[in-house]
């Protein structure tokens, strides 16, 4: 039997690989407590990876898509509505399946592309990773969501501000930084909120579909599959990486809440929309 | 299927794929399709129920069963999606076992979890000894209705909480003014009424739900995504029907599919709410009443 202290250095840093704790996982009746706090802790470094590169990236993704949607040229509007429906309207479960089937058929040594004197080779094998490919799925996943919600946002900024905008003079490119596009983001913000959570929450789904996971380096969920399925035992480590996930979302809240409060700084307190966490998880 | 089909390398391309699509396999992987219809429309209103369950429950004024009734709103919205679609069925699986153990063996001295394992006696087994293979989809198929009912049936409770509470107090009040009870007043006035308010929700938890179907895989029933996989992957020249990874054109098929009942059920649900508001005192009932319509 380990230790606690031994199980905290041989798995805390486990989920980046093998190479990062001990070779393999614990298995069958050498499966501790501790064991099991701190491997699907470790996993939890995938979790955030995925969400925060999601986030970040599918955030001005979705500003781009939804400013195509709010467009009144067809040419702009028809592709990006097509694009969040596509997503919208299927499992992600199923666009994990789909996407890696579809990676996996890619060239392996890479698409040449040619640019005139030299020709550029991407390397497409990363596509076939969840690190990459299941992020990439992750992000257009995201953006489809999030425009909807930017879309709808700039369907109702304030005739007034708008008004306001062109009695100063502003167009184009100021406006939109000015006026548009913080009026967007505060309206739609408590609602973005949400969206960050839910993706966070659906990070547990990337290895539960094609992608594998190399090494069993996976993320939190993947972990706690892996205990149950040793132990035959639910009812540890379930509520536990359900337990990591209200952290995780508590923390999201509190940094959307922030970002929150600078959105509204100019309003007075009483004006101020509160975040209000409404979970409907699966997407 | 078709007598030309008895042997297939020697077919023309049409041939071999009239034959490869109506194979065995192929078969049950169109019923699986009807598996996943067939969940919706089995949890559908089961998990409404329990909604209704659940909002009365909110709504009752006898504190034990308001705290029921928020505990497990607030517990299944609180635990994240999949853990709960994994959870349920195998701790409530093991529940079963273990009362049925309790009832059947009194007389069994050894501890059910030894180790990793969880023993219980063979008359406590479920599905029994010797089930039929057909007995044990059923069975697994129950135990995914469950789970879904579940949290599904939260989900609803909320939306259908709030749907009560947007009746306009006044229409509950004139009720009472003509003696009505609480519960004619509930059946007679909120009951009709408050469908319209819930319909914009209930149609955001079916979309959630469709979506939520795939997850049957991971039950390990054989649904839509099993029969992808399998079917798709690549075959050598020992299958009947070889051919190389066409994984992706299965999955297509299935987002084709679920791009379709996403559609239809919003189609739908667009019709419903002019149904609904027909005669209501909501903005759309006001102009289908100027219109005409109603």
């Amino acid at each position: 039997m380990r230790s606690c202290a031994e199980s905290f250095t041989g798995y805390i840093l486990r989920a980046l690989g093998r190479d990062y704790g001990e070779r393999l996982l614990p298995r069958g009746l050498d499966i501790t407590l501790c064991d099991q706090l701190f491997l699907i802790a470790s996993g939890l470094i995938w979790n955030i990876y995925f969400a925060g590169f999601a986030i970040v990236f599918g955030f001005f993704l979705a500003t781009a898509v939804a400013l195509a949607r709010f467009s009144e040229n067809p040419w702009l509007n028809r592709p990006a509505g097509a694009f969040i429906f596509f997503f919208r309207g299927s499992p992600l479960f199923i666009q994990f399946f789909f996407f890696y089937s579809a990676f996996v058929l890619l060239p392996r040594g890479g698409i040449d592309i040619p640019l005139g004197v030299v020709t550029l080779t991407v390397d497409t094998s990363p596509l076939t990773t969840a690190q990459v490919g299941g992020l990439l799925v992750l992000i257009l996943n995201t953006t489809a969501y999030s425009a909807e919600l930017f879309y709808g946002a700039l369907r109702s900024i304030p005739r007034g501000d708008l008004e306001a905008a062109d009695a100063y003079g502003m167009a184009g490119f100021t406006r939109f930084r000015r006026i548009i596009w913080p009026n967007m983001l505060r309206l739609a913000w408590p609602s973005y909120t949400n969206e960050a959570i839910f993706l966070t929450h659906s990070t547990t789904l990337v290895f539960l579909s094609a992608f594998p996971a190399r090494q069993q380096s996976g993320e939190a969920f993947y972990y706690a599959r892996y205990f149950v399925d040793q132990t035959f035992n639910p009812f540890f480590a379930y509520p536990l990486v359900a337990a990591y996930f209200i952290l995780l979302t508590l923390a999201i809240i509190g940094l959307f809440g922030l970002a929150n409060r600078r959105l509204n700084r100019h309003l007075p307190q009483e004006a101020r929309p509160r975040l209000r966490f409404r979970p409907q998880y699966i997407r | 299927m078709f007598e030309f089909c008895a042997d297939p390398s020697a077919l023309p391309d049409w041939q071999w794929f009239v034959c490869y699509l109506t194979s065995g396999t192929h078969l049950a992987f169109y019923r699986s399709f009807v598996v996943v219809v067939l969940l919706l429309l089995v949890v559908a209103p089961v998990a409404l129920g329990m909604g209704l369950l659940g909002a009365m429950a909110l709504r009752s004024h006898f504190a034990p069963v308001t705290l029921l009734g928020r505990g497990y709103v607030n517990l299944v919205r609180g635990v994240p999606d999949i853990v709960f679609f994994l959870f349920v069925p195998i701790a409530l699986g093991q529940g079963i076992e273990w009362v049925l153990h309790q009832i059947n063996c009194p007389d069994w001295d050894q501890p059910i979890r030894q180790g990793n394992d969880f023993i219980v006696c063979r008359e406590a087994k479920m599905p029994p000894v010797g089930a039929s293979a057909w007995a044990r989809d059923v069975y697994a198929f129950g135990m995914a209705v469950v789970a879904f009912a579940l949290v599904f049936g939260a989900f609803a409770a909320n939306t259908l909480f709030g749907a009560m509470q947007a009746v306009p107090r006044a229409q509950t009040e004139t009720a009472e003014a003509y003696g009505m009870t609480r519960a004619q007043a509930f059946r007679r006035i909120v009951m009709p009424q408050m469908w319209v308010y819930a319909l914009p929700g209930l149609s955001n938890i079916w979309q959630i739900l469709i979506k939520a179907t795939p997850l049957l895989f991971l039950l390990g029933i054989q649904d839509v995504v099993y029969w992808a996989r399998e079917l798709g992957g690549a075959k050598t020249s020992l299958y009947t029907y070889p051919h190389p990874d066409w994984r992706v054109w299965y999955f297509l098929v299935l987002l084709a599919f679920y791009l379709f009942l996403t559609w239809t059920s919003e189609r739908g649900f667009g019709w419903l709410t002019i149904r609904l508001s027909r005669g209501q005192a909501t903005a759309e009932g006001e102009r289908q009443r100027r219109k005409g319509l109603a």
